[in-house]
């Protein structure tokens, strides 16, 4: 089965400084694909180069098939309408209302009436617990909240790709799993391959199916498997040395630690 | 408590340090440079600090000081240290050092002389200058396909958006413009006043007021008020957007930039600076009138003589500059935002750029205009 999403030998820097070099992956349909590793290795600049938010120094990155990086902006732009995609900070616009926020996908690019457009707006809503919230803006809503409206916007338009950057970053541990539990469900429901950059480490043994480490020391890609394989298995101890640190975090939840 | 000393002893190509006292950093302990024997390359050097009295970071120091050199140098290094000091050594060597640190980055007297000489050197300075222009004329032809495109209705720009700019940067003006048109026309006509009563001329004070308003400064004021207090505001918006990564997710939703935060801007700002301009007109004559009733000059004279001054051609030729400098106004802002880096300093610097460049845009453009005009004989 073709890739949903194929990386080919990317090299990712700003000016001078290289972030990351001869990135190669590919990310199945269907899964939960996370890039990890430690602060500072690239991994949220490996998404903006996926996303086109930024252009990388070599290489190709592929959706589908279709060449992401060589494709002109009309092919670009009709290639994002099939991803969704929640920014470490939201995204949401700030001077618009929730509803607002999340109408603007619709508006763009679907026909639906303002009454239609309303009753899709509070279905997504729903679907992430924030019904009601309507005519609040970002500002009035706490930083789970927030997260959740963009997840909603990034699900207004059925993504077959749903990209994250950092969405446990800021949150408490519970509202951390409920919007790791929210995302599974969400996946699953639209049958979306989910991308996503963390290095929560209860998150990636909670829901991802494929993950790859980038190292911050030889700045490129060490190995790529299943969570636990990487702890148990791989060749790198940094990996399995990062990665058993979160089985041990995750043993620890639930018992009193003071 | 005795002082802090290194007794060095040789054997071969094996030194030993040997360290005693208290090794205080408030002491002023002796450094790993300053010691009377220093090891070289091929030498293995023993620090034995088993014996000091007491010690803080200053013994680690000397420890980590002599490991680094002897890494460059080429000499080995081992010691035995009371169990903290070794313990807080093993933390400090677990990790290299980067290598982005340690390269050659140039000292702060050296980086200044750098950024003084590309500063002054004309071919950095040319180069900078056509690098801007080109990034400009590039913003500036978006713009303007944006701006066809909204004409078409193919653009992805709200109306509603450019109705709430316009009124933050039209009507919440008003007082400000008030106060500087007002204030603007008076100065115009003491600067008249002194002159023009040495000849017996103080009645053409409300001909040199009008003129100079309706050509000159009603609008240049009116750009200055807008740049500092509109465009600022839109490199402070768009800046923050950025830093909130808002600009990253229209973008990701396939909406043009250009089309739905800059357009409905200029546009705003383009609309409300004629609207302004003229506000400021009849302000900055009446200012005048203060002044000339001063100097004996009854209200009917004065508003005759403006009326005999009013021409359509110096009223159109500072219209057409409000226009014009709303359009740059607007164009410093939305760029200075846009190209803002994303952290809260990088928002304060684009406002700043956004008003020093726009006022820098508005004298060129007047000081061109005025040209035009004069050539034109308009």
């Amino acid at each position: 089965m073709q890739p949903a999403i194929t990386v080919t030998d990317l090299t990712l820097a700003y000016g001078d400084r290289m972030i990351q070099h001869d990135l190669s992956f590919n990310v199945d349909s269907g899964d939960i694909f996370v890039i990890m590793g430690g602060s500072g290795c690239g991994k949220s600049t490996l998404l903006r180069n996926m996303l086109g938010l930024e252009r990388p120094r070599t290489g190709d990155v592929s959706y589908f098939g279709r060449s992401f990086t060589r494709a002109d902006s009309r092919a670009r732009r009709d290639m994002r309408l099939d991803w969704g995609v929640t920014f470490q900070q939201g995204g949401l616009i700030s001077a618009m209302t929730i509803a607002e926020n999340l109408s603007l996908p619709l508006e763009l690019y679907t026909d639906l009436s303002a009454a239609e457009r309303r009753e899709y707006i509070d279905l997504k809503l729903s679907l992430v617990g924030l019904a009601g919230y309507e005519s609040f803006y970002p500002a009035e809503l706490s930083g789970g909240m927030r997260k959740r409206a963009a997840l909603a916007r990034a699900i207004m338009l059925d993504p077959k790709i749903l990209f994250f950057d950092e969405p446990s970053a800021g949150l408490d541990p519970l509202s951390s799993r409920r919007l790791d539990e929210l995302i599974v469900a969400l996946a699953e429901s639209l049958g979306a391959t989910v991308v996503m950059v963390t290095h929560e480490l209860e998150s990636i043994f909670a829901i991802a199916t494929q993950a790859i480490y980038l190292d911050n020391v030889t700045r490129t890609l060490l190995d790529a498997g299943t969570p636990d394989w990487l702890r148990d298995h791989s060749e790198h101890e940094v990996i399995r040395a990062f990665l058993q640190r979160g089985e041990q975090h995750k043993h620890n939840t639930g018992s009193p630690t003071l | 408590m005795t002082a802090a000393t290194i007794h060095c002893h040789r054997e071969g190509t094996r030194l030993n340090f040997t360290l005693t006292g208290a090794w205080r950093r408030d002491d002023s302990p002796p450094r790993f440079s300053s010691a009377s024997d220093r090891p070289a390359r091929g030498d293995h050097l023993f620090i034995d600090a088993t014996s000091v009295e007491s010690w803080d970071s200053s013994l680690v120091n000397l420890v980590l000081q002599a490991q680094r050199q002897g890494e460059a140098v080429g000499f080995n290094v081992s010691w035995q240290l009371p169990s903290g000091a070794d313990r807080l050594l093993q933390l400090a060597l677990a990790v290299p050092p980067s290598r982005a640190n340690s390269g050659d980055k140039p000292d702060s007297l050296t980086a200044w002389l750098v950024t003084l000489a590309l500063a002054l050197n004309p071919v950095h300075i040319s180069e900078r200058i056509g690098r801007e222009m080109m990034r400009s004329a590039e913003f500036i032809g978006a713009l303007l396909v944006a701006g066809l495109a909204a004409m078409t209705g193919q653009a992805r720009t709200r109306t509603v958006d450019a109705m709430r700019f316009g009124f933050q940067s039209g009507p919440n003006a008003l007082p400000i413009i008030s106060l500087t048109s007002f204030l603007v026309g008076m100065i115009l006509g003491y600067l008249g006043a002194v002159q023009l009563q040495q000849f017996g001329a103080g009645i053409y004070v409300a001909n040199l007021v009008t003129v100079g308003i309706l050509r000159e400064m009603g609008a240049l004021m009116t750009a200055i008020i807008l740049a500092g207090r509109t465009g600022a505001a839109y490199a402070a918006q768009l800046g923050t957007m950025r830093v909130n990564e808002e600009v990253d997710a229209i973008e990701i939703l396939g909406v043009s930039i250009i089309e739905f935060l800059v357009l409905p801007r200029v546009v705003a700002v383009i609309i409300m600076m004629p609207l302004l301009t003229l506000y400021a007109d009849v302000l900055g004559i009446l200012g005048g009138g203060i002044v000339a009733s001063g100097l004996g000059i009854s209200p009917l004279q004065y508003w005759t003589q403006v009326q005999g001054s009013v021409g359509l051609d110096h009223l159109l030729v500072g219209l057409v500059k409000s226009v014009v400098f709303g359009a740059l106004v607007g164009i410093a802002g939305c760029r200075a935002g846009l190209d803002a880096a994303r952290n809260s300093e990088g928002v304060g610097k684009a406002t700043t750029t956004a008003v020093v460049v726009a006022l820098i845009y508005l004298i060129v453009a007047d000081a061109l205009i005025n040209v035009f005009c004069q050539l034109m004989e308009i």
